[in-house]
C-alpha cells in the first residue's frame, strides 16, 4: 500500500497541479444545509477524479478534484438531483468518471454477477448434501 | 565477489529445483526412479542455496556495494542501517528473491519435518514446489537479476527516498509475500496429494499449518496496510477498493475459505474435492495478486509499479501453473472418493455456507477489478469503484454474519436447529433491540450500517458460545483461536458500521485564533508554524480540541519533501475509547486572507476496525500454536486410514 502514497504524493506536485487557477468556492467548503451536503458527499464518493489514478473526487488533493467537488456542491445547492449531476459529469467526461456503472448493457451483467455466482455456488454445493440427507 | 557468489547460488538452486522436478516425474511414471531418493536432499540444498543468495544480497546492501546496480539504485551511503537492510526487499528484484527464498526454505522445512504424509506424496509435493520455484528462478535469472553489476560504480547511490524510510512500509510488502508463498505451499500439497491419490485427513493436517500461517500474514498485512492508508492519505478513508488493495484481499478471501474447509477435511474427512479446488483457487489468487501489483495493468493509485514486460512474465507463470493445476484436477478428481456424508444442518453444512459466501465475495471483487479491462478491450472505458463493491458485497457479508451466529454452535454430521432455539431467541433479541436503539438514535443511518451494528453485537456474544459447557483448561487451543478470531470479526464489523454510519465531517478554513466544530468537539487553531525536518519542510498547525472539559493538543502537518519533490499530509489523530478525532491541515486558503484549509473528522469506533483485524490474526496465531503443540505431544492418529 505504500504505492498508494506515492502516486498520491506525485499528484500533489506542481507538474500535476495543472490549471492551478483560483479554487472555486465549494471545493473545500461544505454546503450550509447538512442534508444537501450529505447528498453531495455521497455523490462525490462515486465520481472518479479524472486527473488522478483511481481516487474519488472526495478523497483527492488534486486541483481538478476540487473543481469537480465545487461543481457537485453548486448543482446540489441549486436543487439538482444527484443522478442528473452524474449524467452531467458523464456527458462531460465520459462513462469513466462514474465509479458506479449503469445497470444496463454490459453493466447489467456486472450487477447481476453476485447473484449468478451465488446460484452457481449453491448448485455446486447441492451434491454435497445428497447422500447425507 | 559476493554478488557473483549470490548469482551462482541462484543458478545452483535452480538446478536443484530441476532435479527435484525430474525426480518427481520419474516417481509419478511409476518406475523405480533412481532420482527419487535425491528429491529430499535436493530440497535441503535448494533451501540452503537460496537462503545464502538472499543473505548475500542483504550483505551487499549492508556494506552498500554500489557496484551492484540494485544497491546503487535503491540505497544510499547515508541511509540508516535498518533501512539499508530493509532495502534488500524494498524493490522488485529483491522482493522476488525474497519470494523464492521463502519458498525454497519452506520446501526444505517440509522435507525435514513433515512426517504425517506418505513419502510418495511428500516427494510429489516437493516436486510441485520445485516446479513453481523454477518459474520464479527463470524470472529472476532472465528478467530481474538482483546481482547485476554497474560499471562504473556511482559514488553515493540514488535511493534516499524519505518515504521508503518508514518502518511500516519496510515490513508491509514482505508480510503479504509471506502470505502468498504460504498459499503456494498449500497448492503444492494439494497437487501432490491429487497426483498420488492421497486426498484425506493426513494430507489436510499437513497442509493446514501452512494455510493458517499464510492467512495470518495476509490478515496482518491487510490490517496494517489499511491503517497506513488511513493515516497517510489525509482524507479519512480506510479502504478504497483500489486494485492493489483488492489484490491482497482476493488471496485472503480464498485463504479464509480454505482454512475452514481444510478443517473439515482434517477432522471429518469430508469436502475432499472442494478443499483441493479451494487450494488451487487460493494459489491462483495469490499469483493474480502478485501479477496485479507487479504489472500495473490496472489503473490504480499504485500505478508507479508499472512494468509491462515483467507483468507479462508473471501472467505467463500464473496461466501455466493454474491451467496445469486445473487440468490435473479435472483428470484426477474422478478418483478422489467422496468424503464422509453429512446433513445440511451440521457444522460441515455451516462451513459449506461460509465457503460459498466467501467465494461469492471473492468472485465479486475479482469480476469488479477485471471488468474495466474487459470493457476496455471491447471499446468501453468504464470504472468500477467503491459504490459497486460496497453494494455488491454488503448483502453477502450480512449472510456471512448470519451464518456465523449459528455455524460454530452446530455439531458435526447432523444437528437439529431446535436444540439451539434459546440461542435463536437470544440472538434475535440482541439484533432487534440494538437495531431499534440505533435507529431511534439516528433515523437516517443506512440499512447496512444499521445491520452491521446489530449483527456485530449479536456476534460479539455468539463468538464465545462454542466455549459453553467446556472445561476451559482442557479446551484445545484451536477452539480458543476460532473464538477469538470470530470475536475479532464482530469488533471489526462494528467499527466499519459505526464509522460509515456516524462519521462527522467539517471542512473549513481557519486563521490562527479561529475555531471550528465537529461532533461536539471544539477545535481551535492556535498557531501555524514552519517546521524543518531532515529533507522536508512543513507547516504545522497547532490546534487544541476541547470536548466537555477535556482539552487535547493536535499537531497536523503538511509536509513538502525535496528530492523527490512531494507533498504529504500528516494527519493528527486523537484516539479516545469511542472513536478518533482526525485533523488535517492543507494548503493556505486561496482567498489570501491568512486562513488555512482545515479538515476535521470525528470517526466513532473507527479504531475497532484494526483492533478487530489484529484479534483475527491473534486467533490465527493461537490456533497455529495449538496445532504445533498438539502435534509435538502426540502424533495424530488417523482413524480413517485404517478403515
Amino acid at each position: 500500500m505504500r504505492m498508494l502514497a506515492f502516486t498520491f504524493l506525485m499528484l500533489a506536485t506542481p507538474v500535476f497541479a495543472q490549471g492551478s487557477g483560483p479554487t472555486p468556492a465549494f471545493a473545500n467548503r461544505q454546503l450550509p444545509d447538512p442534508a444537501k451536503e450529505a447528498a453531495a458527499t455521497k455523490l462525490m464518493h462515486s465520481l472518479r477524479c479524472i486527473q488522478c489514478q483511481g481516487q474519488s473526487i472526495a478523497d483527492s488533493d488534486a486541483h481538478m478534484a476540487g473543481t469537480m467537488r465545487a461543481e457537485v456542491r453548486q448543482q446540489i445547492a441549486a436543487g439538482q438531483k444527484p443522478e442528473a449531476i452524474r449524467g452531467w459529469m458523464i456527458a462531460r467526461y465520459g462513462e469513466w468518471v462514474s465509479f458506479e456503472p449503469d445497470m444496463k448493457g454490459a453493466g447489467l451483467l456486472l450487477w447481476l454477477s453476485p447473484l449468478l455466482v451465488l446460484i452457481a455456488g449453491i448448485w455446486l454445493a447441492r451434491g454435497l448434501f445428497r447422500r447425507g440427507a | 565477489m559476493m554478488a557473483e557468489a549470490g548469482l551462482a547460488a541462484l543458478w545452483l538452486a535452480a538446478a536443484m529445483a530441476l532435479l527435484q522436478l525430474v525426480g518427481g516425474m520419474t516417481l509419478l511414471r511409476g518406475g523405480a526412479g533412481q532420482l527419487v531418493p535425491l528429491i529430499k536432499p535436493a530440497a535441503y540444498v535448494q533451501g540452503a542455496l537460496c537462503a545464502f543468495a538472499f543473505l548475500a544480497l542483504m550483505w551487499l546492501f549492508y556494506v552498500t556495494d554500489l557496484s551492484v546496480l540494485l544497491v546503487a539504485s535503491n540505497s544510499h551511503i547515508d541511509k540508516p542501517l535498518i533501512f539499508k537492510l530493509a532495502g534488500t526487499w524494498g524493490n522488485h528484484e529483491g522482493s522476488m528473491l525474497l519470494w523464492v527464498s521463502v519458498l525454497s526454505v519452506s520446501g526444505a522445512a517440509i522435507a525435514l519435518l513433515e512426517k504425517r504424509i506418505e513419502s510418495r506424496t511428500l516427494n510429489a509435493t516437493l516436486a510441485v514446489q520445485a516446479f513453481i520455484a523454477l518459474g520464479f528462478f527463470a524470472f529472476l535469472l532472465f528478467a530481474s537479476n538482483p546481482f547485476e553489476r554497474l560499471v562504473p560504480a556511482p559514488v553515493e547511490g540514488n535511493g534516499l527516498n524519505p518515504l521508503l524510510q518508514d518502518v511500516g512500509l519496510a515490513f508491509h510488502p514482505p508480510t503479504l509475500y509471506f502470505g502468498y508463498v504460504g498459499l503456494s505451499i498449500a497448492f503444492s500439497f494439494a497437487v501432490g496429494a491429487l497426483l498420488t491419490n492421497q486426498v484425506g485427513p493426513a494430507f489436510a493436517r499437513a497442509m493446514r499449518p501452512w494455510v493458517l500461517a499464510a492467512w495470518i500474514f495476509l490478515t496482518i498485512g491487510i490490517t496494517a496496510g489499511s491503517y497506513w492508508a488511513y493515516y497517510e492519505l489525509g482524507w479519512g478513508g480506510w479502504w478504497f477498493w483500489d486494485p492493489v488493495e483488492n489484490a491482497s484481499l482476493l488471496p485472503w478471501l480464498a485463504a479464509t475459505a480454505l482454512l475452514h474447509s481444510v478443517s473439515v477435511l482434517a477432522t471429518r474427512n469430508a469436502l475432499r474435492a472442494w478443499t483441493i479446488m479451494l487450494a488451487l483457487v487460493a494459489f491462483a489468487m495469490s499469483m493474480a495478486g502478485t501479477f496485479l501489483v507487479r504489472s500495473g495493468i490496472l489503473t490504480s493509485v499504485h500505478a508507479f509499479a508499472v512494468d509491462p514486460e515483467r507483468g507479462a512474465f508473471i501472467l505467463a507463470l500464473m496461466l501455466i501453473y493454474t491451467s496445469l493445476a486445473f487440468v490435473i484436477f479435472a483428470l484426477r478428481i474422478g478418483s478422489v472418493k467422496q468424503g464422509e456424508p453429512f446433513q445440511l444442518i451440521s457444522r460441515e453444512g455451516g462451513i459449506v455456507a461460509n465457503n460459498i459466501f466467501l467465494s461469492v465475495i471473492l468472485a465479486v471483487v475479482l469480476i469488479g477489478t477485471l471488468y474495466p479491462l474487459a470493457a476496455e478491450a471491447m471499446g468501453d472505458k468504464i470504472s468500477v469503484g467503491p459504490p459497486y463493491f460496497n453494494k455488491a458485497t454488503a448483502p453477502i457479508a450480512v449472510l456471512l454474519m448470519l451464518g456465523l451466529l449459528i455455524g460454530p454452535m452446530l455439531r458435526w454430521r447432523r444437528d437439529d436447529l431446535k436444540r439451539l432455539k434459546y440461542w435463536f431467541i437470544g440472538a434475535a433479541a440482541i439484533v432487534l433491540w440494538s437495531g431499534i436503539a440505533v435507529w431511534k438514535f439516528a433515523q437516517d443511518i443506512g440499512l447496512f450500517p444499521l445491520l452491521g451494528i446489530a449483527l456485530s453485537l449479536a456476534l460479539a456474544v455468539a463468538a464465545w458460545l462454542p466455549l459453553r459447557g467446556r472445561k476451559l483448561l482442557r479446551t484445545p487451543l484451536p477452539v480458543f483461536g476460532m473464538v477469538i478470531a470470530h470475536f475479532g470479526i464482530a469488533v471489526s464489523v462494528f467499527g466499519m458500521a459505526a464509522e460509515s454510519g456516524f462519521s462527522s465531517e467539517t471542512l473549513t478554513a481557519l486563521a490562527p485564533g479561529e475555531s471550528a466544530q465537529v461532533a461536539g468537539w471544539q477545535v481551535k487553531l492556535d498557531d501555524v508554524n514552519p517546521v524543518v525536518g531532515d529533507n522536508w519542510v512543513a507547516v504545522e498547525g497547532q490546534m487544541h480540541a476541547v470536548k466537555n472539559v477535556n482539552a487535547f493538543v493536535l499537531r497536523p502537518q503538511s509536509r513538502q519533501f525535496f528530492k523527490p519533490e512531494m507533498q504529504t499530509s500528516e494527519a493528527a489523530l486523537l484516539t479516545r475509547w469511542n472513536g478518533q478525532l482526525y485533523a488535517v491541515i492543507a494548503q493556505p486558503d486561496q482567498e489570501g486572507d491568512g486562513r488555512w484549509q482545515v479538515r476535521l473528522w470525528w470517526k466513532p469506533f473507527v479504531s475497532f476496525i484494526w483492533y478487530g483485524g489484529l484479534l483475527i490474526a491473534v486467533g490465527g496465531i493461537i490456533a497455529l500454536l495449538g496445532r504445533m503443540f498438539r502435534r509435538a505431544k502426540k502424533p495424530a492418529k488417523d482413524k480413517w486410514q485404517t478403515t
